[in-house]
């Protein structure tokens, strides 16, 4: 009980004194994190919306894909984004594995299947008249788009909370193509498994509650919109 | 909005398509869903088209506005043919369309009836004011700044025809707009429908599987049925000239006719009718002109001379004109100076031995005639 106690003081002390380490850690997490997260909206928002409102041979199936996707496995990106990013691999040219790039790179791909998923329900979702409404109001094809996004805001914004969730709190990837250099690509996730497995628990703990504090937070957000949600 | 005694036929100098269709036919999965050899709608006439459901009602609109591309066939507005040589939602951009579901975006009453003139690239002050006259129009202002969500059914119908007419479409096209409204929301909606559209003599397609709907506000009537218009003409003409079966078993279930009322006493009024006189009960003033509605089973047949029946007001004598079996009943056609039309069953024909030429006395009460006032100027 007191190695908890103790490691709980001496987070709240690390905290509340703004740690340079443990500072630039967060700040790192967030800044690679919230990267990943906006490239993934432009892709799978874009993307979503395309394959929410078009018809192609095969549509099935990307769906499908897209789908399974949303649970894509970290380590499996981080295996994957290693080998291209690999010297000898296709993309070793860049010179990018183990830097904050590649992690943002991993996030990426692991973010975007999520909004990418999630736009597609909510573009689905929004009544199929409502379509014909609008062409019928006589918008162009892109106002139309623009307006069911409009409509569609409410999950769209659960589509990027869910990303950054998704991302902010991933080890395997970020492990892999990052490799937890300190000062340099070491974020939330892969400094708490670091420091726990030294058995220095007070910083570990410190940043757990840091990414809980954020989880929190994500959450939060997230219930907000569910409750405005409600119908009426 | 003109009634439809006004020259608004075919031929008079009033005569002005502005949208016409030529040979349409729409295909879906291979299968006819529409196909119209000719249809012309005048400019300023209130068009209804009613049929069943699956008649093609809707997609005949859709297809006016080119929100369905018809797969054979000429679409001309003004005289001019549809063509792809402009974009598309120019041509989209003069009509505007209320679906049956009010479909608004999830924003306040005001941002819903501008949204029109925002995808128009109106300047915010115009739009202000022409959203400020629609709300006002619709007696919603008071609703102004509520999220569209938190509406009741008849105001959020209002809401879209407020959006509708912001847009100052030349062509309305109204597909069922108030058959999902509980009928005093209707009813008072559609008031307010007909004063707007007398105002601004703003062309009219409207959709209704109701017949007294379409009786009330319509200058022609178009009768649908599996994609093909059955017949087009004003409401007496297919009212009471059905062109075939189908149109006849569709609006042609009661005698319905045209008179004007001449006379008040109480709860009740009298109508006059090709010379003779029928007593009905409701509201009405002097001097409107009404249709009545008159269900064939109401009609009541006897072979007593008249004056000698029962507690109806309404007798008149007539002449059988024809006998057609139904299954369970005969519908007797007769003329009584107007035509009426009585559902007798097997055996009060044998019993009276009905048959055609023969002199019988009819009666229905004043209740159960069905009143329905026509709009005019």
């Amino acid at each position: 009980m007191d190695l908890i106690f103790e490691g709980i003081k001496k987070a709240f002390w690390l905290l509340i004194t703004f740690d340079p380490e443990v500072m630039g850690i967060t700040l790192l997490s967030l800044g690679v994190s919230g990267s990943a997260t906006l490239i993934s909206l432009l892709i799978g928002i874009s993307t979503g919306v395309i394959v929410a409102l078009s018809e192609f041979p095969g549509r099935r199936i990307a769906i499908s894909l897209i789908n399974t996707g949303m649970g894509l496995p970290p380590v499996v990106v981080g295996l994957f984004v290693t080998i291209f990013l690999w010297r000898n691999g296709p993309l070793g040219f860049f010179g990018i594995l183990y830097t904050p790039t590649a992690i943002i790179i991993a996030q990426t791909v692991i973010a975007t299947p999520i909004v990418m998923g999630i736009t597609l329900a909510a573009i689905q979702q929004l009544p199929k008249k409502l379509r014909l409404q609008i062409l019928a109001l006589g918008a162009t094809r892109l106002q139309m788009v623009w307006i069911l996004i409009k409509e569609a805001r409410l999950p769209l914004l659960a589509a990027v909370m869910a990303g950054f969730g998704g991302v902010i709190s991933e080890v395997g990837a970020s492990i892999m193509v990052g490799g937890n250099i300190k000062g340099y690509s070491r974020v939330l996730t892969t400094a708490t498994v670091m420091e726990t497995s030294r058995g220095n628990f007070d910083i570990a703990i410190a940043l757990g509650i840091i990414l809980l504090l954020l989880a929190y937070f994500i959450n939060l957000i997230l219930t907000q919109i569910q409750q405005r949600e409600r119908p009426r | 909005m003109q009634s439809a005694e006004f020259g608004m036929e075919r031929g008079s100098k009033d005569y002005k398509p502005i949208l016409g269709i030529v040979n349409l036919e729409v295909k879906r999965g291979g299968i006819t869903t529409l196909n119209i050899p000719s249809l012309f709608v005048q400019e300023g006439e209130l068009l209804s088209l009613i049929g069943p459901n699956g008649a093609g009602k809707t997609t005949l609109l859709q297809t006016l506005s080119y929100l369905i591309k018809p797969s054979q066939g000429k679409i001309y507005f003004k005289g001019e043919e549809l063509n792809s040589t402009r974009p598309v939602f120019e041509y989209r951009r003069k009509f505007a369309m209320v679906f049956q579901e009010p479909l608004l975006f999830d924003t306040t009453v005001f941002g819903n009836v501008a949204s029109g003139l925002k995808i128009r690239g109106m300047n915010g002050m115009e739009i202000r004011s022409r959203v400020t006259e629609q709300l006002d129009r619709l007696g919603i202002s008071h609703l102004s700044h509520r999220s569209a969500k938190t509406l009741s059914g008849g105001e959020a119908q209002r809401t879209s025809l407020a959006r509708a007419f912001a847009i100052q479409p030349e062509v309305l096209l109204l597909d069922e707009p108030f058959s999902s409204l509980d009928p005093p929301s209707r009813d008072s909606i559609i008031e307010d429908l007909v004063g707007i559209l007398r105002q601004t003599r703003t062309t009219t397609v409207f959709a209704t599987h109701d017949r007294l709907e379409a009786l009330r506000l319509s200058n022609r009537i178009a009768v649908m049925n599996d994609g093909r218009i059955q017949q087009i003409g004003s409401p007496g003409e297919v009212m009471n000239h059905p062109a075939n079966e189908f149109v006849a078993s569709f609006v042609g279930v009661e005698t319905i006719l045209t008179g004007k009322v001449i006379k008040k006493n109480g709860g009740t009024f009298i109508i006059s009718i090709s010379g003779q006189e029928i007593e009905a009960v409701g509201e009405a003033q002097i001097g409107e002109a009404v249709l009545l509605c008159i269900r064939p089973e109401n009609v009541i047949l006897s072979t007593r001379p008249s004056r000698e029946t029962t507690s109806a007001r309404n007798v008149f004598p007539g002449r059988i004109e024809k006998v057609i079996s139904l299954g369970l009943y005969q519908k007797v056609q007769l003329n009584c100076g107007f035509p009426l039309i009585a559902y007798v069953t097997h055996h009060s024909i044998e019993n009276l031995s009905l048959q055609v030429g023969k002199e019988v006395t009819a009666s229905f009460k004043a209740t159960a005639i069905h009143v329905v006032r026509r709009k005019q100027k």
